[in-house]
């Protein structure tokens, strides 16, 4: 299954077209409003596509408690949109009454681990369902941590029984702003939980030293490298429903269906692949 | 402080250093990985007010308007992670705001365009037929008790300065050196057919809706809309302001009773 992250000046170009996507994914806080052409254009965007809906301001990793109104608001929208998967960050985006609209980085030591699966129960337990938590970019390391990401997200899965979404960019950017190994960070990730897999493209820039940092910019198509670690994903877990994240310098619908196209490709290959070695 | 609380702070700090606590794994100076943080957060707040704010920013340019918006993030961060609901305090910052003085209309054309925003998200409500409300206007004795309901989206700004004509002038409506700023105007706005109207109304017109959108009588709104044409040079035109109010099906409800 392929999707695209849904800009509202694709919905009627989406809509007039035959059906070339299997779903498309909308941010939680855009659609969190009263009323109007925004929630009627998703009503009927749903009618022809399964929907995920992705949320950026829960803040699961924030110190303090979830924040109730924004989950019952989440709830309401969820009950009303039914989608087929409801994901968010392993992240923290809010203190005390400031929201910060990025996603911000987490120590990862028991403590933070704790309070993360105490939220992801609250939510699931909240929502009646399972989400998918997501492998964030980090530009910066925590000194206080113990754990490596991927075990402290395969706890969290562990714990709560939630699933994985793998952002493959996100793992790379990572990777690279760490001076690690993007395919052994991944390894480490509890892929047997993966539910979808995000791609999108970066913005490269420099650290302080003049080596490469990574800033997970959504603004560009999805970067070779990074399509290079998805083959390799999509062989080792098999498909996954795949979407293409584009938030800035949105380029035409085509264009984006057209790299959704190429992950097709890529799970088709795999999957011949893995029948011929079964063969 | 908690270390989120001296994340959190560093972030709306443009000179704080990166917290304590946080490394590049190559030993370089952490601060450059924290301005992406930073810079996210910020960037992306400039950018949905200026998504926001289009005839604010091009009345004062785009650098200008954005390093002042800049201060209103870093004073005013979101209280809310729905980014729709930023920006009700920014009419308030640009008022007070120094170096934007030489443009007094600025702060009510923002608040004009924050209801413009509000509307747009309003709750949906069905519009009252035309005929139950031709039924509801036929018996005169019974208006000036009635409470009829508006449209969620209905709003008016009003404002000492000319701000219809100069959001309309950057709409391409008309030439921007043909508007006198200097003239108070008023404005209707409400969604219909899921498209915002921006109207000009007299400020009888604008006190009556106003008061309407309150909950008040007819009665009671027709004497806001008088007493409000008392400085004015228009006196209220009841039959003008609810034919405004029908050709835009602003109306949803009608209560006869008081």
């Amino acid at each position: 299954m392929i999707g695209i992250g849904l800009k509202t000046q694709h919905v009627a170009p989406l809509l007039a077209q035959p059906r070339v996507l299997d779903f498309v994914e909308v941010h939680a806080e855009n659609y969190m409003v009263c009323g109007g052409p925004v929630l009627a254009q998703l009503e009927r965007v749903r009618e022809r596509f399964p929907l995920s809906i992705h949320g950026v301001g829960l803040s699961i990793g924030g110190e303090g408690a979830l924040d109730r109104a924004h989950l019952e608001r989440l709830a309401a929208l969820l009950s009303r949109f039914q989608p087929h998967w409801f994901s968010e960050h392993l992240a923290w985006s809010r203190h005390g009454p400031a929201c910060f609209n990025d996603l911000l980085p987490l120590p990862y030591d028991m403590q933070t681990l704790r309070r993360v699966c105490e939220h992801v129960d609250q939510v699931q337990a909240r929502l009646g369902r399972r989400m998918l938590i997501e492998n964030p970019a980090t530009y910066l390391q925590c000194e206080a941590s113990t754990l490596d990401e991927g075990a402290f997200l395969g706890e969290v899965v562990r714990r709560t029984g939630c699933g994985l979404l793998l952002d493959v960019s996100n793992a790379y950017v990572s990777a690279v702003n760490h001076g690690r190994d993007a395919r052994c960070d991944i390894e480490a990730l509890p892929l047997q939980a993966v539910g979808e897999i995000h791609l999108a493209g970066f913005h490269e820039d420099r650290d302080a030293a003049g080596e490469p940092l990574l800033v997970d910019a959504h603004g560009s198509p999805v970067d070779d490298a990074v399509w290079a670690l998805y083959g390799a994903v999509v062989r080792r877990v098999g498909p996954a429903p795949t979407l293409i994240e584009r938030d800035h310098d949105v380029p035409s619908l085509q264009s984006l269906c057209a790299e959704a196209r190429r992950a097709e490709r890529l799970m088709r290959e795999a999957a011949a692949r893995a029948r011929e070695a079964a063969a | 402080m908690s270390a989120q609380a001296t994340f959190a702070a560093a972030l709306l700090h443009p000179e704080a250093p990166c917290p304590p606590g946080w490394r590049a794994h190559n030993g370089s100076d952490p601060g450059a990985r924290f301005d992406v943080y930073r810079n996210n957060v910020v960037a992306s707040l400039v950018e949905a007010l200026a998504d926001a704010f289009p005839v604010a920013r091009e009345l004062v340019g785009d650098p200008f308007f954005r390093a002042m918006a800049r201060g209103f993030v870093m004073q005013h961060p979101p209280a809310s992670p729905v980014l729709a609901e930023y920006g009700h305090g920014f009419a308030a910052f640009v008022d007070g705001f120094e170096p934007a003085a030489s443009v007094p209309f600025l702060g009510d054309v923002a608040r004009l365009e924050r209801a413009r925003v509000c509307a747009f998200h309003a709750r949906d409500a069905r519009p009252l037929p035309q005929e139950e409300i031709a039924a509801q206007l036929s018996n005169p004795a019974a208006l000036v008790d009635a409470r009829p309901g508006l449209h969620p989206s209905v709003q008016v700004v009003r404002s000492r300065y000319a701000i219809v004509s100069v959001w309309a002038a950057h709409q391409g409506d008309a030439a921007l050196e043909h508007v006198d700023p200097w003239s108070p105007e008023a404005a209707l706005v409400l969604r219909a057919d899921d498209d915002v109207v921006v109207r000009r109304v007299p400020c009888a017109t604008a006190a009556f809706v106003h008061r309407l959108v309150e909950g008040a009588s007819l009665g009671q709104s027709m004497d806001a809309a008088r007493s409000a044409a008392g400085d004015a040079d228009d006196a209220f035109d009841l039959v003008a302001s609810l034919a405004i109010l029908v050709q835009h099906r602003a109306f949803i409800a009608w209560s006869a009773s008081p």
